[in-house]
């Protein structure tokens, strides 16, 4: 079994648009890039170019039909380990691989103890550790904990490879145990929630709910008084007409 | 968003490149060195920083400084490094022993490459060079490629905008000198109101995605119009599933209702678009139709102050916009304002009416008019620039209407797609929102004159053997004396480009060359030689005919019908194995490019902007660029401009050479920026450390536009001349918009029986009919001509939008997302076919059957099915084994596509296409589906031989790409 810290400094994590993202597997790719180059290297693809090709991702997308008639949408939703505040991932690993980081909270797996046993992705109640096959290991969202601190890159650059990429900008990051951090106040503001909060992790990245849409229900139809100096149809263009000249004479 | 927290130093632990008790290190450099260039897995352009580490590529990235993309990157884009690395790339050149279509290759040298190819060349050039077709795919050089076609002197050029998007070009072009994405695109930071028809994820694929970030954030409204409900039809407020092709009955009656409730921007009719211009009204006579002109050729309005006949564009003119006018002649005459009113006020346009064709209830559709005008007019942007009007008015501020509108391939790909583009145009400008805050903006160079000036160049005695053309390939006719044929009305192109088939065919028909080539129709052609086009699977209507035609034999000869076929890919495609011989081009890491001002240049609104390619990591393989290959056979051949006086090449350092050095005219050459000593943008003299300037500055330039010059652009006179002094347009270019299109007329008045160039019998109805100056909305082609009882559905693909075209579907880390396509329909459609998800059917169009295994959704207009477009593959192709998915459950729809229409009276067969443009009508495709009995193996059909394996490339088991760095890091 292994141990979680008691207190984590800072509570970095993702905040993730469901509003605004369309679905283009940016952050997925950019993600695979980054990291089968970084601290979890190699994510490895078995079959690559075959009949069943099958890699390790550490961020995936799904999209989702909901709900019905009028109240039917399509969801996007990006999926990654959400650097619980009391993950099961970690406290089954037997062997100390996977820990949670006592300064960002970031949960990592140490490819050096990992005896690829896989308790941990059961435990995971997301479905967000990947078993790389060829590796042999257990691998997970690093929350690129190889960039954001990394002084060989520009400041504006120290973000997860996911939340560099974004085109529509769906994804945030940042330090969601400080009330006053700007993605505090993008949940607070929007509405932000757990994900299946109810099994109790306390998952620090969180989701934007999408917004409510201004459709035939929230739309008002025109009621003006224009309507009223409107003639038939069948004067139309002379109303038309008649309408131009006075504009242009105005 | 960046939370600026997280910079800050932690206490714990210290930031360090020596790993802690977990390996983990935390500022390890990740790159030796970053190179900035210009992205390429897709058509979109962006920049990006490419990292490379011990010779390898580390990890690509978005160069935010870049116009394009603003340093976020798509999911094609961070799949860079598994299409630089891909085991379909070419090797080495290759010859063709084994028949066409076995993929039976041997490699060769360069030298014999070239030298074949310059002998095959040579000859066709001495005897006929119209017997070369030289037609290139999705290249980003067709500057070169048409400059290099003339100096051969082939008419046959065009690149692949016929099967693309030519309706959206010609259409905007035609109209207000712009068009969308390339030309033009919403304004981003103001629009309040915002609807999508259509859309390809491909196409503008960053810019769309930060621009629907920004509508977000800024709280305005998404409407999307698209059949189908993915991407960015998720995301909006509001999806109308619209039936295909019907498009244009929508916009029609949007436009009915903002003029029945006199909601329009009536000033900036007058102000900016020919609404006040007079139409004679005598039918039977040769100027019917035709604009009121003066003896300058001034086309006049009626002036109600002065009481007049003044010219129309003057200043301060108060015109008639109703009514008939008087003229001197005694005739009549009518404002278009007027024919406008008449036409989008009658019944046909009716919001009840469109109800019928589009399925949109009649009450939607007010109320989108409703909305549109509610923001156009009361929510204006007033932004407080001061600018100036081409009449050198001064105007304080500049006033904007923002709903601003986007459109592209599910417009553009249908037979009615010019006039449909059209309907949209004359939506926003009645709107007021073109150029405006809030609304559309063009990007430089556009706007151009209203239509280009240019004209094509093919006509009889223009095509000599030994010489170049006179003129380019491409232009915009304006009358029938411009179209290429001769006094028996035949077709001078080989894809019957601007003859009576397709007038206005802008960008060619590619898709056409093939069929065309091998019926002899209008002629036999001696060599094809292509580049970057997948002409024998995805980019191709009718798979198995074209594959015919490609192996077809002359009986009496025994040579093939096409007798050779050159063709330039980086990847073993399903068209290599059709050519004889293969020049193998390079990844887009490895070439020089140049997006340029004369071609498709990534500007944006607000700037001026081109950009290169630079080789960021050295070919392993024996491939060279294209434009470099194009180049050096250009200078074998001796064509004229690509040889010194001496015979010596023109350009002995390739491409890079020519991006310096050509110039197209005193001073212009591929690239604007940094031009003479490398102050002057636009013209100057060629830079020797031009290109130099560029790789320094992040391979781009950009020219930032005063915030007096970016709005209203085609009526600023400081943004006009500058556009001028930079060889953007003519200093007398006309660019008042076209909501009546004059040409249009001139087409329809010849098949009426009037002018020297008639349209022949079989065509006067259908030039007639389809060329109105106003454009109308009409039932696309194949629901007209086929059984709909028997063929009642309509069938359209999409991309997705981690992919481009076969390209993507080739990728390791893209097809793990989507490795076998699926006909989409909808539940309900499914549960009265008794189809259940993951069942196998039949999907059944006049032309033939693919099967296919359905997934049943929601968000699908209920009479349409769909599918992802290029995931279907042919075994042996791409670097894939034969049991890939791609090969054995994937399918495409294009062998249900023909490339001709049904014969009519007479038998002759139009191209399935626009009968304006000649855009490929690929979503006109009308289809029948049914359960397929289950078979034992679960595949998808039509399925063809695989191919051969030509460069033994093997199928690697695992990837493990990044463990190097790893190790090199221990």
């Amino acid at each position: 079994m292994t141990c979680l810290p008691t207190h984590t400094e800072r509570k970095l994590g993702l905040v993730i648009d469901l509003d605004t993202c369309v679905g283009c597997h940016g952050c997925a790719t950019s993600c695979k890039e980054w990291n089968t180059g970084g601290y979890s290297a190699p994510l490895s693809d078995t079959d690559p170019y075959g009949a069943d090709p099958d890699g390790a991702w550490l961020n995936r997308i799904h999209s989702y039909e909901v709900g019905d008639g009028a109240d039917s949408r399509t969801v996007h939703f990006p999926r990654s380990c959400l650097h619980c505040e009391t993950p099961d991932c970690v406290t089954v690993c037997p062997t100390g691989a996977s820990f949670k980081r006592a300064e960002d909270g970031i949960v990592l797996v140490d490819p050096d103890l990992c005896i690829g046993c896989k308790l941990c992705s059961w435990a995971c109640a997301y479905g967000a550790r990947e078993y790389d096959p060829s590796h042999g290991v257990m691998k997970k969202c690093t929350l690129c904990v190889d960039r954001i601190y990394n002084e060989h890159l520009a400041p504006e650059d120290r973000v997860p490879a996911c939340v560099r990429a974004c085109p529509t900008g769906a994804r945030h990051f940042g330090d969601l145990g400080d009330p006053d951090s700007d993605v505090s106040k993008l949940v607070a503001e929007r509405g932000g929630f757990d994900l299946l909060g109810a099994f109790g992790y306390k998952p620090v990245n969180k989701y934007l709910p999408p917004r409510e849409r201004r459709d035939a229900r929230t739309v008002a139809t025109d009621k003006t008084p224009q309507k009223q100096k409107i003639a038939a149809p069948t004067t139309a263009i002379e109303s038309l007409f008649s309408w131009v000249d006075r504009a242009l004479s105005r | 968003m960046q939370d600026r927290a997280t910079a800050k130093t932690s206490t714990s632990s210290a930031r360090t490149s020596e790993p802690d008790a977990h390996g983990v290190v935390l500022s390890e450099n990740p790159a030796d060195r970053i190179e900035k260039t210009t992205c390429y897995m897709c058509a979109c352009r962006c920049g990006i920083n490419v990292y490379l580490k011990d010779g390898k590529v580390r990890y690509i990235d978005g160069n935010r400084d870049h116009p394009v993309n603003k340093g976020v990157l798509c999911g094609k884009g961070s799949a860079g490094i598994m299409q630089h690395y891909s085991p379909a790339r070419l090797k080495a050149p290759l010859k063709r022993v084994g028949p066409r279509g076995s993929g039976e290759f041997k490699e060769i040298s360069w030298e014999e490459a070239l030298q074949t190819a310059t002998d095959w060349l040579g000859k066709v050039r001495a005897e006929d060079p119209k017997k070369l077709a030289f037609f290139t795919g999705r290249d980003q050089s067709q500057s070169l490629t048409g400059w290099w076609a003339i100096k051969y002197g082939t008419p046959n050029y065009a690149a692949h905008g016929g099967f693309c998007s030519v309706n959206m070009a010609a259409a905007g072009l035609y109209t207000f000198g712009g068009s969308f994405w390339e030309f033009g695109e919403p304004d981003w930071d103001h629009a309040k109101f915002f609807m999508l028809f259509g859309v390809a994820e491909d196409h503008s694929s960053n810019p769309i995605k930060i621009g629907l970030g920004k509508l977000k954030a800024n709280g305005a409204k998404i409407v999307s119009v698209n059949p189908v409900r993915t991407g960015y039809n998720a995301v909006a407020d509001e999806w109308v599933g619209i039936r295909p092709g019907t498009d244009g009955a929508f916009v029609g009656a949007l436009i009915h209702e903002l003029l029945r409730t006199q909601r329009i921007d009536i000033d900036y009719l007058v102000r900016y678009t020919n609404a006040p211009w007079l139409v004679i009204e005598a039918p039977g006579a040769a100027d019917h139709g035709m604009f009121v002109r003066d003896e300058k050729g001034n086309a006049l309005a009626f002036d109600k102050r002065s009481g007049a006949l003044v010219p129309a564009e003057g200043p301060d003119v108060v015109p008639q916009l109703s009514g008939p006018v008087k003229l001197p002649d005694g005739r009549t005459a009518i404002p278009v304002f007027q024919k406008m009113a008449e036409r989008y006020l009658g019944e046909e346009y009716s919001p009840e009416r469109a109800e019928k064709e589009c399925g949109v209830p009649a009450a939607t559709i007010r109320r989108y008019a409703d909305e549109m005008a509610k923001v156009a007019f009361e929510q204006t942007i007033t932004l407080d620039v001061p600018w100036t009007d081409i009449h050198g008015r001064r105007h304080e501020k500049m006033v904007g209407r923002p709903v601003a509108m986007h459109a592209m391939r599910g417009i553009s790909a249908h037979s009615n797609g010019f006039q449909t583009c059209r309907l949209i145009h004359i939506l926003q400008i009645l709107l007021g929102s073109i150029d405006c805050p809030g609304g559309f903006r063009y990007k430089p160079p556009y706007p151009k004159e209203i239509a280009p000036r240019l004209k094509p160049t093919g006509k009889p005695g223009q095509v000599k053997a030994g010489e170049p053309l006179p003129g380019p390939h491409l232009g915009f006719p304006t009358s029938p004396a411009d179209l290429l044929i001769d006094a028996a009305h035949t077709p001078q192109r080989i894809d019957k480009a601007y003859s009576w088939d397709a007038p206005l065919a802008a960008h060619g028909l590619m898709h056409m060359v093939i069929t065309n080539a091998a019926l002899g129709d209008p002629y036999p052609i001696d060599t094809l030689f292509m580049y970057m086009a997948n002409m024998s699977w995805n980019s191709s209507m009718n798979i198995r005919d074209t594959l015919k035609y490609l192996t077809d034999k002359n009986p009496e000869t025994g040579e093939y019908k096409i007798p050779r076929i050159i063709y330039s890919d980086a990847y073993y495609s399903e068209m290599v194995p059709y050519a004889d011989l293969i020049l193998p081009d390079t990844t887009y890491l490895e070439r020089w490019d140049c997006i340029s001002m004369l071609d498709r240049p990534i500007s944006e609104p607000d700037a001026a902007c081109d950009a290169i390619r630079h080789p960021v990591i050295e070919p392993d393989r024996d491939v060279r660029g294209f434009q470099s290959v194009l180049l050096d056979l250009g200078a074998r051949l001796k064509l004229p401009g690509l040889v010194k006086e001496d015979g010596s090449p023109q350009f002995p350092g390739g491409y890079a050479d020519y991006l310096v050095n050509h110039e197209r005219a005193p001073g212009i050459g591929p690239l604007a920026g940094w031009r003479g000593n490398g102050d002057s943008f636009g013209k100057g003299a060629p830079n020797p450390d031009q290109l130099n300037r560029y790789i320094a500055n992040g391979g781009f330039h950009a020219h930032h536009l005063p915030p007096s010059q970016r709005y209203f652009k085609h009526a600023n006179k400081e943004y006009l001349d500058w556009a001028a002094s930079v060889g953007f347009r003519a200093a007398d270019a006309k660019m008042t918009f076209q909501l009546y299109c004059e040409p249009l007329q001139a087409f329809r008045l010849a098949a009426e029986g009037h002018g020297p160039v008639q349209p022949p019998e079989s065509h006067r109805e259908r030039i007639a009919k389809y060329f109105d100056p106003l454009p109308f909305w009409y039932q696309p082609f194949e629901g007209t001509m086929v059984d709909t009882d028997k063929f009642p559905m309509h069938a359209i693909t999409q991309r997705p939008m981690h992919m481009y075209h076969s390209w993507g579907s080739q990728n390791a880390w893209l097809r793990q997302i989507t490795g076998q396509n699926r006909l989409y329909m909808s539940r309900a459609r499914g549960k009265e076919l008794g189809i259940a998800d993951d069942d196998w059917v039949w999907i059944s169009s006049y032309l033939g059957r693919v099967r296919c295994q359905v997934r049943l959704m929601d968000g699908v207009n209920d009479q349409t099915a769909w599918t992802w477009n290029a995931i279907g593959k042919r075994k042996g192709a791409w670097g894939l084994s034969n049991d890939a998915p791609e090969a054995t459950r994937g399918f495409l729809l294009n062998h249900l596509i023909s490339e001709l229409l049904p014969a009519k009276g007479g038998g002759y067969r139009y191209s399935n296409s626009d009968p304006i443009t000649g855009q490929a009508a690929w979503y006109d495709l009308r289809v029948h589906i049914e359960k397929a009995s289950p078979e034992a193996i679960e595949q998808s059909e039509p399925r063809f031989e695989p191919f051969d394996d030509p460069i033994g490339r093997g199928h690697p088991d695992v990837i493990a790409y990044g463990a190097e760095f790893k190790r090199a890091r221990r």
